[in-house]
Formats: C-alpha cells, sequence, structure tokens
C-alpha cells in the first residue's frame, strides 16, 4: 500500500502580531518588526499579550463563550479559522468525518479564591479543612469544565461540530509535536482523510507562569530576542499568548474539493533526549539526519524557547550546520508552550506558499535567506523536554 | 498457522501483558479474587478532612507508598506498577521495553499541600506574585515536575526503556481506551512491533472532589460504602470517585509468535466519535455513542451478533446508565436483553482516566478465565433498563469476545473490541 501525502490546506493562527495567516505573513516579512510587549503587568516578566479579538467572529454563541475561559476560546477561535481557511467549517459532511488532535496543557483556575486560601493559610493550621471550606463554596461549578484538558477539542466538537474523533494530547512542546507527527501518521497509513490539529497557550495568568518558573525558566529584565538571553538575569523564557491549528489533508482528498494547498507535510520527527546525561545536541543532530534535509540553503523556522540549556543546543547544533538560515520565531511571539510546534509548521508553509523567506527577526544573529525556499524545516525543542521537527515542502 | 493479518489486511495486535491495579490491591490475582467474589472496594475517605464535603467516599488507593505524596507521584506509582506486572508477564525486559509508550493519566496541578507550602514559606507580597517569587527560588526541580504534563510519562520512558516521544494523553474518562487504541494504531500502521499502553489515575484529590460534587455527578451515599455504586439501578445517584491503573503489553501476533510469547487475547476493534452536544451530557438521541459501538465493531470485523459480553462504562451516573442502555439497545436491538453486560465500576468505583485500560485489562480477563464479573448493589433494578447485568454474582460463561464501553466529558466516546482467539 503505499503511502498517502500530506498536505496542509487550512491555517489557523493567533499571536500578539494578530490573527490569520494573512496578518502574520504581512508582519514577519517586514525586517525589523518590533513586538509586542506588556513588561508591566507580571513584572519581572514580560510576555506577549493576545490581540483585541472579536470572539464572535469564531464563536457565534455568548453561551458557548461563557462556557470556557480565554485558553480554550483561544484555541476555539484559532481551530475555527483554520476550519473557515480549509473551506471546512459549515459543511456537515466533513466536519462530521474529520479527526482531531489537539495539544493541550490545563485551563485557568479562578486566581481570586486561590489567593483567598493562601491568604487564609497564614492564619489556619487545619489548612485540609480550610481548603474544603473554600472550594465548595467559592469555586464556581463549571469551571472545572472550563479546566479540563480535554474540553478544548470538547468546545471545537461544539462550536465547531468536528466529530469524526476527538484526541487530546499533554505534554508541552512535545504534545504538539506528537499531534502532528500522529495526525500525518493517520493520513499517511490512510486511516484518516482530514484532521484538525494544534494547540493554544494563554498566558496572562499566573499560573502559566508558575509552570515554567518552578524550575526557573523565565527570562526577567529587559527583553531581548530569544537567542540573545544567556546570562541575562532568570531562565530564558519569555512567553506569549497565542494559537495555532492546520488542517491536515489527504492530498487527493484536497485536490478533489478544490482547495488550496499551501504546502505538504513532509517527515515529521520526534525524540527524547536523555538531557541530564548531556544528549541534547546529539539528539537534535540525530533528529535531522532522520529528516533526511535537502541539499543546500535551509530556512528553518525555530520555535526555541529561549531556555538557556534547550536553546544553547539548539544553536550549537544549527552552528555545525551552516546551510540553516533559523527563524526564531518567539523573537516576536513569545512561548507558546504546546501551540509553538503547530505555530512553526504554520509559519513554515506559509513560507513555501508564499514562495519568499522571512527576514531575520533578530539582524544581529540570524543570516540572510535569500533563495525562495521550497523546503523548510519546524523545530520545536522543549524548554524542559521533549524534542521535534518536520520539513515543509513545496506542494507542486 | 495461524493468520498474521486482520479482515482489512493489518496486523493482528495481540496482547502478551496485563497488569492492574485498584482499590481492590495490587496486580491481577488479587483484584480478579475480589472481583468475581462481588468484593467492593469503595470506603471511607481518610486521606483528607472530609468536613463540609457532600461525598465522603470514594476507591481510592490507599496502600502504595506514594498514596498520601500528591497526584503525581501517585499516579506515577500506580501506572509504574501496573506497567512492571504487564512487562513481566510478556516476559520482557523491563528496562528496555523496546516500543512506543501511551500513556492516559489525569491533568497535573500544583497540588496544595505544594502550594500551602511555598506560599507560607516567605512574607512578601501576597498571592500569584508571592508563589512566583518563591518559584523562582527553588533549587529542586521535584516540584516543578509535577506541574509539567509530560513529566509522569518521562520517568516511565526511563523506568522502561520505552522508544520514542512518549505520548501523554487525556480523552476524559475514555482515556484508558485511548491510550490502547493508539497502541493499536502504531502497530497496525507498522511503526513497531510492540507498545505499551497505561491507563493511571492518582488524582482523587479533595479539588477533585469538589469539583465533580460541585457538578452534582458523585454519589452521596455515604452511609455504607460498599453499597454506594450502583450501576443501573433505580436509585443509583452519581459515580464513586476512585484510583486504578491498567496497563497492557501490545504487540504485532506476528512479533509474539516468533518470540513464543503467551497470547492473552487479541485487540481486535476500536472506534470512536465525538458528540458535539455539550459539555457534559450526551445527545439525547446517543447517536454519538452509538456510532463509536458501530465504529469498534466495524473496526473489528465482528456483526452485532458476535459480541458475547459487554463490559460497561456503567458509571452509576443517571445520566450514563440511561444512555448507555439506549446506545446498547439501539445496536443490539432485542438480543440486548439477553446478553450479559456488567459494571466493573460497581465493585472498584469510576477510575476516571484509568477507567478504560482497568476495564479492558479486566476484560480480557473475563474471556481468560470464563468467569464473568457482577455487577454489584443491583438490588433495585431500574424498570426503564432491561438488561442482564449479571447481577450480585458472577457467571461461569464462556466468553470469546467482548465489547469495552468508555464515554467522558468533553463528548468522547471510545470503544475496544477484543477476542480471546486470533480468528
Amino acid at each position: 500500500m503505499s503511502p498517502h501525502h500530506v498536505v496542509i490546506s487550512g491555517i489557523g493562527l493567533v499571536s500578539s502580531l494578530g490573527e490569520g495567516p494573512d496578518a502574520h505573513w504581512r508582519k514577519l516579512a517586514q525586517p525589523g518588526l518590533e513586538p509586542v510587549l506588556e513588561a508591566a503587568r507580571f513584572s519581572p516578566y514580560t510576555v506577549h499579550p493576545l490581540p483585541e479579538i472579536d470572539w464572535n467572529l469564531q464563536i457565534a454563541k455568548r453561551g458557548d463563550q461563557r462556557q470556557m475561559e480565554t485558553w480554550q476560546r483561544l484555541g476555539t477561535y484559532a481551530a475555527g479559522m483554520a476550519l473557515d481557511d480549509a473551506g471546512i467549517k459549515g459543511n456537515d459532511e466533513l466536519c462530521t468525518t474529520m479527526d482531531m488532535v489537539v495539544a493541550a496543557g490545563g485551563g485557568e483556575r479562578d486566581e481570586a479564591v486561590d489567593a483567598d486560601i493562601l491568604a487564609a493559610s497564614e492564619s489556619r493550621n487545619d489548612r485540609d479543612v480550610l481548603l474544603n471550606e473554600k472550594l465548595t463554596t467559592e469555586l464556581r461549578p463549571t469551571l472545572f469544565l472550563a479546566q479540563l484538558s480535554n474540553l478544548l477539542a470538547g468546545n471545537i466538537s461544539i462550536v465547531h461540530k468536528v466529530t469524526g474523533s476527538s484526541r487530546t494530547f499533554m505534554g508541552e512542546e512535545g504534545a504538539g509535536v506528537a499531534a502532528v507527527e500522529t495526525a500525518a501518521a493517520r493520513i499517511r497509513s490512510g486511516q484518516s482523510t482530514h484532521i484538525l490539529v494544534g494547540g493554544a497557550f494563554q498566558t496572562e495568568h499566573s499560573d502559566m507562569l508558575l509552570g515554567y518558573e518552578l524550575a526557573g525558566y523565565l527570562h526577567r529584565g529587559p527583553w531581548k530576542p530569544v537567542w540573545q538571553r544567556q546570562g541575562a538575569e532568570g531562565g530564558g523564557v519569555v512567553t506569549g499568548s497565542g494559537g495555532a491549528f492546520l488542517v491536515l489533508e489527504q492530498r487527493e482528498h484536497a485536490i478533489s474539493r478544490g482547495r488550496k494547498i499551501y504546502a505538504e507535510l513532509g517527515p515529521v520527527v520526534s525524540g527524547r533526549a536523555k538531557r541530564r546525561q548531556g544528549e541534547l545536541d546529539a539528539e537534535i543532530a540525530a533528529l535531522l539526519r532522520q529528516a533526511a534535509l535537502p541539499n543546500g540553503e535551509l530556512l528553518t523556522i525555530s520555535g526555541a524557547s529561549g531556555a538557556h540549556a534547550a536553546t544553547a543546543a539548539e544553536k550549537s547544533v544549527f552552528g555545525a550546520n551552516p546551510a540553516i538560515a533559523a527563524r526564531g520565531f518567539s523573537t516576536l511571539t513569545g512561548h507558546m508552550k504546546e501551540a509553538q510546534f503547530p505555530f512553526a509548521v504554520a509559519l513554515a508553509a506559509l513560507a513555501v506558499e508564499r514562495k519568499a523567506a522571512y527576514p531575520a527577526f533578530d539582524a544581529a544573529t540570524e543570516k540572510p535567506f535569500n533563495g525562495v525556499p521550497r523546503t523548510v524545516l519546524a523545530t520545536a525543542i522543549g524548554y524542559h523536554q521533549f524534542e521535534g521537527l518536520a520539513l515543509v515542502n513545496a506542494a507542486d | 498457522m495461524a493468520n498474521l493479518n486482520d479482515h482489512m489486511g493489518r496486523p493482528i495486535v495481540a496482547v502478551t501483558g496485563i497488569g492492574v491495579v485498584t482499590s481492590l490491591g495490587v496486580g491481577k490475582a488479587d483484584n480478579w479474587a475480589a472481583l468475581t467474589a462481588g468484593k467492593s472496594g469503595i470506603h471511607p475517605i481518610t486521606r483528607f478532612p472530609v468536613d463540609h464535603l457532600n461525598t465522603r467516599i470514594s476507591g481510592m488507593v490507599d496502600f502504595l507508598p506514594s498514596s498520601s505524596k500528591g497526584a503525581s507521584l501517585l499516579t506515577y506509582e500506580l501506572a509504574e506498577t501496573a506497567a512492571q506486572e504487564a512487562v513481566a508477564e510478556a516476559g520482557l525486559n523491563s528496562g528496555d521495553f523496546g516500543g512506543p509508550l501511551f500513556l492516559a493519566s489525569p491533568p497535573v496541578e500544583l497540588d496544595w499541600s505544594e502550594r500551602f507550602s511555598l506560599y507560607n514559606s516567605d512574607k512578601h507580597d501576597i498571592g500569584a506574585e508571592r508563589l512566583l517569587r518563591v518559584a523562582r527560588g527553588l533549587k529542586e526541580l521535584d516540584v516543578f515536575e509535577t506541574t509539567q504534563f509530560g513529566s509522569i510519562a518521562d520517568r516511565l520512558a526511563d523506568r522502561f526503556g520505552t522508544r520514542g516521544l512518549p505520548i501523554t494523553l487525556s480523552t476524559a474518562c475514555a482515556s484508558g481506551a485511548t491510550s490502547i487504541q493508539l497502541g493499536v494504531e502504531a502497530i497496525r500502521r507498522g511503526e513497531c512491533d510492540r507498545a505499551l499502553s497505561i491507563g493511571a489515575d492518582g488524582s482523587a484529590t479533595a479539588e477533585a472532589l469538589i469539583r465533580f460534587s460541585l457538578l452534582s455527578a458523585l454519589s452521596t451515599h455515604n452511609d455504607i460504602p460498599e453499597k454506594a455504586s450502583k450501576p443501573f439501578s433505580k436509585d443509583r445517584d452519581g459515580f464513586v470517585l476512585a484510583e486504578g491503573s491498567g496497563a497492557l503489553v501490545l504487540e504485532s501476533l506476528e512479533a509474539a509468535l516468533a518470540r513464543g510469547a503467551t497470547i492473552l487475547g487479541i485487540l481486535r476493534g476500536c472506534g470512536e466519535k465525538a458528540d458535539d452536544f455539550h459539555r457534559t451530557r450526551s445527545k439525547p438521541d446517543g447517536s454519538p455513542a452509538i456510532a463509536a459501538v458501530r465504529a469498534a465493531l466495524a473496526d473489528a470485523g465482528l456483526s452485532e451478533d458476535e459480541i458475547d459480553y459487554v463490559n460497561a462504562h456503567g458509571t452509576s451516573t443517571p445520566e450514563n446508565d440511561k444512555m448507555e442502555h439506549l446506545s446498547l439497545s439501539t445496536v443490539f436491538g432485542e438480543r440486548i436483553g439477553s446478553m450479559p453486560i456488567s459494571s466493573n465500576k460497581s465493585m472498584i468505583g469510576h477510575t476516571l482516566s484509568a477507567a478504560g485500560a482497568v476495564e479492558a485489562a479486566f476484560s480480557l480477563m473475563t474471556m481468560r478465565e470464563s468467569v464473568i464479573p457482577p455487577t454489584i448493589n443491583y438490588d433495585n433494578p431500574d424498570p426503564a433498563i432491561v438488561l442482564d447485568v449479571v447481577p450480585n454474582k458472577k457467571r461461569n460463561a464462556e466468553v470469546g469476545t467482548v465489547l469495552s464501553n468508555s464515554f467522558g466529558f468533553g463528548g468522547q466516546n471510545t470503544c475496544l473490541v477484543m477476542a480471546r482467539e486470533p480468528v
């Protein structure tokens, strides 16, 4: 059985730069683009905040919007954009047969309730009883559903009627890598014809920062581009709110619908380096070999987080491969955790489709790329664990 | 020579190792003895105070070293214990498994005990600001790792020497079944000869209990804990929160036979269908669950008449049991009144992310032992649900095929079809 080819036929993107593939292309194609930063709200941490979003555009019912917190709304919104872009939204037959793999973390806790409990804990020794007392009376019952990891997918089913199947992968950047890898494998093997895959991350919530900072991963002090944070105060990661969804489709299926194809998704490879044993550089190099890079200059959309060790490893492997012209998009969007890899693949597909490279996002570090990119590499090396990359090829 | 490919030309997937932990005990032997004796593992909560709680019972696993150490460590230990049993039974090297890992586990959060301890170790600032200040001064990664969704699988991958990037997944209460489905699919695609699928859940914290309670999902029959979970009964009033783990070693039949492994059963088919009706309720016509059952049968290449027994999702909530009955009677027609359908949850409660894997393990044992575990606490049948639930006492029966259902919040419906023999 000859494997089916996988193409990208829809893209939905949201970041501090705006929303939609066109808006992202327009912004990112400008040399010297300044990032959108919010340095005060979570000081000493800087974040890339969400842009103004009219949720009604993708989530028609106010009742649905109310059932979600921002993370789920953001993902549902980006998923709707991808479905629209692929001409699938509102098409019952395509939606009910569409598979879905979502990369998700958890949703937002109620910060006020938590702060109240913590404050009370200073003067109480029976903290477990305190917890019962407060949580039973102060928690909003439906908030639980807004926090559950698989309820982003659940909301996409409810709002956009995608119901072929629904799976949620967890595990930071690795979840995004595995989601794309599994979705592609399902299409190649004929198990699926069209899949919605992606994720979202809403960083403007203290718990989402805490998830990094318990290991000291966040960059502090003045903002710097992603490749230039070694030695600066903090751990190097600047986060951003955003989301990225892709419609992956069997090539024949997309062609038979007469759809625009952004790009073909080539090999997707993933790994789990034993980082404490210093294996990360070797693992990234091995993944590059496994992906079988083409000859010549290679535009590379890097999901580097800025985390000191992981980003240094990626930079060093790229440095040893002079063909690679990296673009670390976290400089402009911040790190979007589970959405990081789908976002990288989306930007790679855009460059292939527009037949043009992005200018350097950090002119001091990134080298120019002068040709027409027919193959683009997308990477996500986890800030703490797991790594993956993919090649995105011109569709013709 | 056995046929090595299924009706669609894909490699047949065999089970060569099974492991399980529930509130009934560690391992298949203890669990099976209790399950077939109709014994309940539901008991009063002792892990935390129950002041102000409407539900004061659960099926928590209280007898492991990590039982009081928080959701992340307990979930790891549950997963590790079940996987160790499964890998050992399969006769594989327990440090060099050599195939991928699929872990169904609960979403993680910073435990309250850690929140309290971090918060009260400093006096500056208040609320989240103080937590962040303390966090960045921590010298150890232990607390951090309990908040990373991929960390339990990462540790398991180290422990068992699984291959590649481990997948951690959640499809809510269908997660365990999904972990098996992912393993089956990877083998069918030829990506690997074997896979380790685990469902584990040690997340029965006070906050988890309160959250489910606020959604009115839990039984409040606290007085006689072992009687609280009563699937398909008229007076059922919610599920009983529980913990546990199930692990399966899945192998292509060809690879399993080639190394002389004992075949414990066959994973014949998997089916799924998402529901777009509501976040916690099923579409009133049951069509997504019906579609999931039918998809699993079609994937298995079996007709409705060829299923001998149903291992029900059977949570004991008013909604689930009614909808499960509707779905099954739609698929199986008149036969539904006479085919055995039992719920393990009547004895072990609802093990959430682990349930699909735990119940797959018990389904496989049902076939191997030719004994169907009962649905206990079936004293007051719901007249609207006419089923042979194998009431209260185990039944000896030849069972060649099982359908195991898993349904979850967020419109998740996943069904597995298992068989005793390859063809």
